[in-house]
């Protein structure tokens, strides 16, 4: 009886937690735009597709390059498309495909780099020496070389991009189990004959999961980033899919006459990429942790 | 301090041995090779067997790695598969103009990235801070083909100031490559000083927070004195190493501005090589990439190292 109350109470404390992290974050000024900004755009990739006025991929060559009128808000590109539309539609894959990659890169990333603080010895040293080999090798190399042998499918992106955004997370992680792992409450753990992996999940992570969910956070964006500028290089999402990055590089081309098909675009994915990182930076400040001393590895 | 110096250079050898076996291992287990793809269709029988004699690809896997590393050591790495020509040959030229890119960027990035970093520091919170703080923001997070195509946009077709897109032959000098590329720098340097100056600044702050400063405020020290005195050798000491990475990882975006500016350094040669499946050269780039990081980050700890005096002791004692 006694138990089941205690579990009630931690876990409506965790939803008071939450909600209280929210209000702080948009206590601050940059919390709240980054906040509003990224609802923003999670809710129009929900209704996007039924409040777009035209078809994305309707090709008319006699609407090739119009400027913005009343029908065509955005104006339409050199095929004819309308850009507003595509515009509303193109953050969708981008956001599916970054935000299940992060989620991929968390746990991996965190699991592993757990693992190997408390593991320590040879173990540790191998695991370490592997993942600064990755990280050495530039993520536009690795990410191109994969996605130009084994195709540019959701399927395969999720993975890659959870892959190799999660090694700088096994750092991060491995360096927070170093944290606590002298602890008392560890050593009475350990006194007390609890299995490592109970350790893991009763002791450590509690304690180190902050680091890890502003790491996860803060890598969304760039992996956002990575992702679009895949989809620039032509390596990313396949036309006639409407995507920010693919669109840019289509339309730059004509910018010096059309140069509304270049900005629409611009505009979804600049304001996307910052609306997630002064998020992460507002969720950061929220839980104590100072993010700008680190680099982007 | 002399044994640390070695064992940091070893562990920079290990990684980079790690990365040729990665990079090795990674393009031998994906699909096709690189007779399938430079034959197409044609890859069967006898043609397919005499291309694999000639690329020397009938030896078993280890034996090839083995040789291909022993000769890359010595710089040679062998043939490129489209323009058949010595790799080494087409990387020269291309290594040299993205050093000219790079470090460009750099010399204009650091000096600039330093003021904005101690101003925003020391005016904390105030105007000063909040604008630069709001642009700096902007500056980092936003892609480098976004700030590149912009600055195509503004300067070179509205403005009409600069050449908008570079086109240069790869082996051009370096007088006639100045003017090309002065947007290409700035649109590299833009994000480096974003990301180093917020390094800066909450590296000043947190100083500025000790106790022996608040102590030298408490003894009458004067501000600029002890500003210059003793909160900058200590702030930027550890922003060195963040600094460091930071240049490594901008490598990436460096790949994409020379895209977006038709550039011809390594990134355009990464695009090139990839979209057709050079398998060679992505090796070759592979391996160079990471010693570029691997030697950043390797400067950047004995600079560490030698300029902290604190540091030395610390690790001999233990």
């Amino acid at each position: 009886m006694k138990v089941d109350n205690i579990y009630k109470e931690e876990k409506k404390s965790a939803f008071v937690k939450l909600s209280e992290i929210i209000i702080t974050m948009a206590s601050r000024p940059s919390g709240l735009i980054g906040l509003s900004i990224l609802v923003f755009h999670i809710i129009l990739a929900f209704i996007s597709p039924y409040i777009a006025p035209h078809d994305f991929k309707a090709i008319d060559p006699t609407l090739m390059l119009q400027a913005p009128s009343a029908e065509y808000w955005f104006g339409t590109d050199d095929l004819g498309r309308d850009v507003f539309t595509r515009t509303i539609l193109g953050g969708r894959t981008a956001l599916t495909i970054t935000f299940f990659g992060s989620l991929i890169a968390l746990l991996w990333g965190g699991l592993l780099g757990i693992f190997c603080g408390l593991v320590g010895g040879k173990i540790d040293d191998v695991v370490m020496r592997i993942v600064d080999a990755f990280l050495s090798i530039p993520w536009i190399l690795a990410m191109l070389l994969i996605v130009s042998l084994l195709g540019t499918s959701t399927e395969v992106l999720i993975p890659a991009l959870g892959f190799f955004y999660g090694k700088g997370i096994v750092r991060v992680a491995r360096a927070a189990t170093h944290d606590v792992i002298a602890k008392d409450f560890i050593v009475s753990a350990r006194a007390r004959g609890h299995s490592n992996f109970s350790i893991i999940w009763n002791e450590i992570i509690p304690n180190v999961r902050d680091a890890i969910l502003v790491e996860g956070a803060m890598r969304w964006s760039w992996m956002l980033l990575g992702f679009s500028s895949l989809s620039f290089l032509g390596f990313g999402v396949s036309p006639p899919t409407p995507d920010w990055g693919l669109m840019i590089s289509n339309a730059r081309g004509l910018m010096s006459f059309a140069y509304w098909a270049v900005i629409a675009p611009i505009v979804g994915l600049s304001s996307l990429i910052i609306g997630i990182n002064l998020t992460a930076d507002a969720f950061a400040k929220a839980l104590g942790i100072d993010r700008s001393t680190k680099a982007p590895v | 301090m002399l044994f640390l110096i070695i064992k940091r250079i070893l562990l920079g050898f290990i990684t980079l041995f790690i990365v040729s076996i990665i990079t090795f291992v990674g393009t031998e287990v994906l699909p096709g090779d690189a007779c399938t793809t430079y034959l197409e269709r044609q890859a069967f029988g006898e043609q397919l067997e005499a291309c694999y004699r000639r690329l020397g690809l009938n030896v078993p896997a280890y034996e090839r790695y083995v040789s291909w590393a022993l000769n890359a050591i010595q710089g040679d790495f062998g043939y490129s598969l489209s323009g058949e020509m010595p790799i080494k040959d087409v990387l020269g030229p291309r290594i040299k103009n993205s050093l000219v890119l790079a470090s460009a960027a750099i010399f204009i990035g650091i000096p600039i990235a330093l003021i904005l970093g101690i101003i925003t520091a020391l005016w904390r919170d105030k105007l000063p801070d909040v604008a630069i703080s709001t642009v700096t923001i902007f500056a980092m997070t936003i892609p480098e083909f976004i700030s590149a195509t912009l600055l195509i946009l503004i300067i070179a077709i509205w403005l009409e100031w600069l050449p908008g897109i570079v086109i240069v032959p790869t082996d051009v000098s370096f007088l006639e490559l100045l003017p090309n590329i002065i947007l290409p720098v700035v649109a590299i340097a833009m994000i480096m000083t974003a990301h180093m100056a917020r390094m800066v600044r909450s590296s000043v702050i947190q100083v500025m927070a000790s106790e022996y400063v608040q102590m030298a405020i408490l003894k009458g020290v004067p501000y600029w004195k002890m500003v210059f005195k003793h909160v900058l050798p200590n702030a930027l000491l550890p922003a060195i190493n963040v600094v460091a990475l930071t240049i490594a990882w901008l490598l990436g975006g460096v790949v994409v501005t020379e895209v977006v500016f038709n550039y011809p350094g390594l990134g355009r040669l990464v695009i090139e090589s990839i979209s057709n499946r050079d398998l060679p050269t992505v090796q070759a780039l592979a391996i160079i990439l990471a010693s570029i990081y691997v030697s950043i980050n390797l400067l950047a700890d004995l600079l560490t190292l030698m300029l902290n005096p604190r540091l030395k002791t610390l690790q001999i004692r233990k």
